[in-house]
């Protein structure tokens, strides 16, 4: 196992993230933060603590879980997603949504979270902001905003954890 | 206590840990007297997450898409039907509907044969409805696809019961130590046992209501307490479930008249009066106003009758979708079952 990111990289990285979310953001843009299930919704609930002291106003943010949209639903796999509540309290419609996920690999997760989405409204736009990317893409999707690159060998995960589910608080390579 | 509205009144126990996981091994849905506690909660856990699907704007998900479900009613039922089918839609499954009187059965094929037909066109899931019980199981002998109980004769109707539990634990959080009464036909209720079950495996009190001669002789093999007076445990009681009176039995020797078992065993508006502030009133549906539920009741602000219809959908769509997972994702499920 290999530590990739401790937990002061990790806040570094989430600093710069909602730099780049803000900037790319015109003024008066409606913008909202949905986090992928689950670690992904733990980065959006941070990057809109982040924004939203920054801009001085409140920022929407979301969960959304993508486990019905999953392509491999029917596949046999060693564990069963469990299907756990979306939770979005606010219209998506002709709102900037950044999407946040934790680890961009295949793609697949992301391809599901916008089939879900859309489901759920039609937003002005929709962005990918993802803390880290480690290629190995299945589909062709790619984050707007992207913490930090990592190369990997495809035999090896990147895994994120962070303090509020796993008690540590560092990407690591495994 | 507006428990018509569709808000959740207590804190959501799926909350309480993000990564919790929990492998569901059934193929097939059949009572809930087998289920284990963890099997339980994460059926509602799971019906917590489908839930909202019906608060949006396109109510789908592509979860069952390619699928195909059949409703094999052998019994009327409009209500059950019509929510299974919806909650098949809901998932993008196709839906078959077979009811008795316009098949075959009417021309003489057995059950066997019927399912196994249907099972050559490829099916996935099949919802049954029988009027005797344990056809469910003997079902699951017969064809390969995943059966769901809608209701086998005065066995089981399992997803009742879910959506029963699920209604109860969204408005107070936890079913352990709670007091539920369920009153009348307790003899001749599906609805009534898989309540039993699923209400005594997560820790709950139950108390069977109803005249002597509608209670089943092996009652004191059930894990309840007995009451023939309605009036002396209602101001204990939590939740009160209140069974509905089939009319054929009214002027029979069971019910000698509708004002004797309102008077008796209804919900009044009266006997409310005695009732906690907050008892939830529950009604399987449909309802026989005046008799065995005031009408003041049934829309007053203890009853979730309403709000069952709406588990119900959940409740079903999370049990199409366990079974379909087990079926589908692992290499041997459990389809033993006891009858």
């Amino acid at each position: 196992m290999q530590v990739i990111l401790d937990s002061k990289a990790i806040a570094v990285l989430l600093e710069k993230l909602a730099d780049e979310i803000i900037k790319a953001a015109p003024p008066q843009t409606p913008l909202a933060l949905i986090g992928i299930r689950s670690r992904g919704e733990i980065i959006a609930q941070r990057l809109q603590k982040i924004i939203q002291s920054r801009l001085n106003q409140p920022v929407d943010q979301g969960t959304l879980d993508i486990t019905l949209y999953r392509d491999d639903l029917n596949q046999p796999r060693h564990h069963q997603p469990n299907v756990r509540p979306t939770e979005i309290d606010f219209d998506i419609d002709d709102r900037l949504i950044v999407l946040v996920d934790d680890v961009l690999n295949t793609g697949r997760s992301a391809r599901a979270a916008l089939d879900a989405l859309i489901d759920y409204g039609r937003p002005l736009a929709i962005r990918l902001a993802v803390l880290v990317d480690r290629g190995q893409r299945e589909l062709p999707i790619s984050a707007d905003y992207i913490g930090k690159v990592v190369e990997a060998p495809k035999n090896q995960r990147v895994n994120v954890y962070l303090n509020e589910v796993d008690n540590r608080e560092e990407v690591v390579l495994e | 206590m507006p428990y018509r509205d569709t808000e959740k009144i207590a804190p959501n126990p799926a909350d309480r840990s993000p990564e919790r996981k929990f492998t569901w091994r059934r193929k097939h849905l059949l009572n809930l007297r087998e289920l284990s506690r963890e099997e339980l909660l994460h059926v509602l856990d799971t019906a917590e997450g489908f839930k909202e699907i019906s608060r949006r704007s396109i109510k789908k998900a592509p979860a069952l898409r390619g699928k195909v479900v059949v409703n094999l009613f052998f019994e009327d039922s409009t209500r059950t039907r019509n929510s299974f089918t919806l909650a098949a839609s809901r998932l993008s499954a196709d839906v078959l509907e077979f009811t008795a009187k316009s098949s075959s059965i009417s021309k003489g094929e057995t059950l066997r044969d019927t399912a196994r037909n249907l099972e050559a066109m490829g099916i996935d899931i099949v919802v049954v409805r029988h009027n005797a019980g344990g056809a469910p199981h003997f079902l699951t002998k017969c064809i390969d696809a995943s059966v769901i109980n809608a209701g086998d004769g005065y066995h089981e109707h399992p997803t009742q019961g879910l959506l029963d539990i699920f209604t109860i634990r969204e408005l107070r959080g936890e079913i352990s130590g709670l007091k539920v009464a369920i009153v009348g036909d307790i003899a001749h209720s599906r609805v009534a046992r898989s309540n039993i079950w699923g209400l005594h495996t997560l820790g709950a009190e139950v108390y069977l209501v109803g005249p002597p001669t509608l209670m089943p002789a092996a009652v004191k093999e059930l894990p309840v307490k007995v009451c023939y007076d309605f009036d002396s445990i209602i101001s204990d009681m939590d939740v009160v479930n209140m069974l509905r009176i089939q009319f054929e039995r009214i002027g029979s020797q069971v019910i000698p008249s509708v004002r004797e078992y309102s008077r008796l065993f209804g919900l009044t508006v009266d006997r409310m009066k005695r009732a906690k502030k907050d008892v939830i009133v529950m009604h399987p549906g449909p309802l026989n106003r005046g008799l065995e539920i005031e009408s003041e009741v049934a829309d007053g602000p203890n009853s979730t009758i309403l709000r069952q219809v709406t588990n119900g959908l959940a409740v079903r769509m999370a049990v199409l979708f366990l079974v379909n997972q087990a079926a589908t994702t692992l290499p041997s499920p459990q389809s033993e079952t006891n009858p």
